[in-house]
């Protein structure tokens, strides 16, 4: 029997690997080059643009779309070109679409999990409501992400009318994950003793200067940990943005916006959203599956970033505690 | 006071009023500070507490003794409304006054009460902060912010705790790199910070060898000049060493109160006796 649970790990890894390898040997070919700089500049730099593919005195060439017109200011004579669409110049604007959404989910299901969480588990006591709202909150988590997608879209998009938007993404992905991060953030006020509690009310603090000074910053380390996961699947889902504030396209750049409230109300490009277009939404060919594998590798050392930067974040809050 | 609504008097009563006779009274007995009146108490439907009276005079140690699970603590934690943070349980009967203030009169300030009413409990239980920022705690959160001011008061306080030689170049270092006496005797000083009226201990040295514990115990004698302490302890011995009264507590009743001297030397119940002398418990 023992072998059997040994082979069941090992096929888990060997999965995991073959996936890892495949996307990072197919998508290194698009970012990284073997010229100087070795880093394919453009394609974390640049917007996506068509992809013009032609030949031309017997030379293949290879255009984007600003490039071909150039090109074809001083060539006059008349090519017969291929367009691919995304296929040329890059991805900056789904790397910066994909941080803003996770950093503004964090923000909305932070503040909210853990008010909720402070509630639960130093406030209220156990009464039928409580375990209700308990089961309500477990369940919320099993609601799969289409789901959570449609309720944005029916509720923030529509019925607040933010049109899609990172507003209406980040509630979005923020109340998805919401459930994780109220359960992680409970256990971790749970983990911290009584005694720190009883110490301080016993010194004249307030119930909410405990909480405040003396319960909370002991279980942000907890808490924090608990939101790594979180990020990863904010970061990750294509579900829930696609009606409420994925663009397939768009030109302008976030920051580029009239006001600076049309921050909020504008839709952005995002990484998975960006694969699910460029590998179901075109014609399929050797120049789309550069920047399907590009993207994924690009999205995968994104997350990883995004979650180490949170890693850290939380060593450092954990060697100030030393407890 | 003489409120409008009387009309002026013409004959003067015929009693005069007893010439300063409750003043003479207050000077000649010491005043009770923490009085307990026929305490009911409990946990949901078990009752742990059976009529408790008791009056702890001012500036003077009181010890509660007794075996595990007869209510001392139980009635310590009710003198700073401890036990309000445990659901479903209260006092059901009569009532503790501090200085004549009802504590459970429902427009009490609680945060005030405890801050008049310190507590050092059985587990040391420092917060993982500096040594500094557990002495200022306190403070801080009475909304105190002059650096000077919390600086005087940490000095103060780790002086009365007789921490102050101990500690006094690490003061920003981790309270829990000090040794478990060490953590015990920050808790005291983080007690006296906010400079209370009435500290209450609970088995303060149950986890303390007994080097640490004679320290402690010298510390409660010197204490006693400004603070009315209140120990809960199952050490026999040391109830005799510091106390002024004892109380003896057996299932939630207490059996007697008085002098210390008393209580060790000639007590009234057989069930004390049996208890000091070893017999039971």
């Amino acid at each position: 029997m023992f072998w059997a649970f040994r082979l069941a790990t090992y096929f888990v890894i060997a999965c995991a690997t073959y996936i890892f390898l495949d996307i990072a040997i197919k998508g290194s070919r698009t970012v990284f080059t073997n010229r100087a700089p070795f880093i394919n500049v453009k394609f974390l730099t640049e917007p996506p643009q068509t992809l013009y593919v032609f030949d031309y005195q017997g030379k293949k060439m290879e255009l984007s779309d600003r490039e071909f017109r150039k090109w074809q200011e001083t060539h006059k004579e008349p090519v017969e070109a291929t367009s691919v669409a995304y296929s040329a110049g890059g991805i900056w604007p789904c790397i910066v679409g994909t941080a803003l959404l996770v950093v503004g989910s964090m923000i909305v299901a932070l503040v909210i999990g853990i008010s909720a969480a402070i509630y639960l588990s130093e406030y209220s006591r156990d009464t039928r409501l409580i375990r209700f709202i308990r089961i309500a909150i477990l369940n919320l988590a099993g609601v799969p992400s289409i789901v959570f997608g449609l309720f944005g879209f029916g509720l923030f998009v529509i019925f607040f009318g933010w049109n899609v938007s990172l507003l209406a993404g980040w509630f979005t992905l923020g109340l998805m994950i919401l459930p994780a991060i109220i359960i992680a953030s409970e256990e971790s006020l749970r983990a911290v003793p009584k005694g720190l509690r009883e110490g301080s009310l016993a010194l004249g603090a307030t119930s909410w200067q405990t909480i405040r000074k003396n319960v909370l910053p002991y279980a942000m380390p907890g808490i924090l940990t608990s939101s790594i996961l979180g990020i990863a699947r904010v970061a990750g889902e294509t579900a829930p943005i696609m009606f409420t504030a994925a663009y397939a396209m768009r030109d302008e750049m976030p920051w580029q916006v009239p006001k600076w409230t049309d921050f909020f109300f504008q839709g952005v490009m995002a990484l998975p959203y960006h694969i699910y277009v460029v590998s179901s939404k075109i014609p399929q060919n050797e120049y789309t599956e550069r920047v399907q594998y590009g993207t994924a590798f690009v999205f995968l050392i994104v997350v990883m970033l995004i979650a180490l930067a949170s890693i850290v974040l939380r060593e450092r809050q954990r060697r100030r505690l030393s407890w | 006071m003489v409120t409008v609504m009387e009309p002026p008097q013409t004959v003067r009563p015929q009693t005069p009023p007893e010439p300063s006779e409750p003043a003479a009274n207050q000077v000649e007995k010491p005043q009770a500070m923490i009085d307990v009146r026929e305490v009911d108490f409990r946990y949901g439907d078990n009752k742990v507490l059976h009529d408790i009276s008791l009056q702890m005079p001012a500036r003077a140690v009181t010890a509660f003794i007794g075996p595990s699970g007869c209510g001392k603590t139980t009635l310590l934690r009710c003198i700073n409304r401890m036990n309000d943070l445990v659901d479903g349980s209260g006092i059901s009967k009569g009532a503790i006054h501090i200085d004549g203030i009802d504590i459970n009169s429902p427009g009490l300030d609680v945060v005030d009460l405890r801050r008049r009413v310190g507590m050092v409990f059985q587990k040391s239980n420092p917060f993982p902060k500096s040594i500094y920022e557990n002495i200022a705690y306190g403070l801080r959160v009475a909304g105190v912010k002059k650096r000077s001011r919390i600086d005087e008061a940490v000095e103060k306080s780790l002086r009365s705790a007789a921490l102050w030689d101990e500690v006094k170049d690490r003061l920003e270092s981790n309270a829990y790199g000090l040794s478990g006496g060490q953590q015990q005797r920050l808790c005291i000083a983080r007690a006296l910070a906010v400079e209370p009226e009435v500290v209450l201990m609970d088995e303060p040295c149950s986890a303390l060898d007994p080097i640490a514990t004679a320290k402690i115990e010298e510390l409660i004698q010197a204490l006693k000049t400004q603070y009315t302490i209140v120990i809960v302890t199952h050490n026999m011995q040391q109830a005799g060493r510091v106390s002024d009264f004892t109380a003896f507590f057996y299932l939630g009743k207490l059996i007697e109160f008085g002098p210390t001297v008393k209580i060790f030397t000639n007590p009234v119940e057989k069930q004390t006796e049996d208890y000091i002398t070893g017999r039971f418990g």
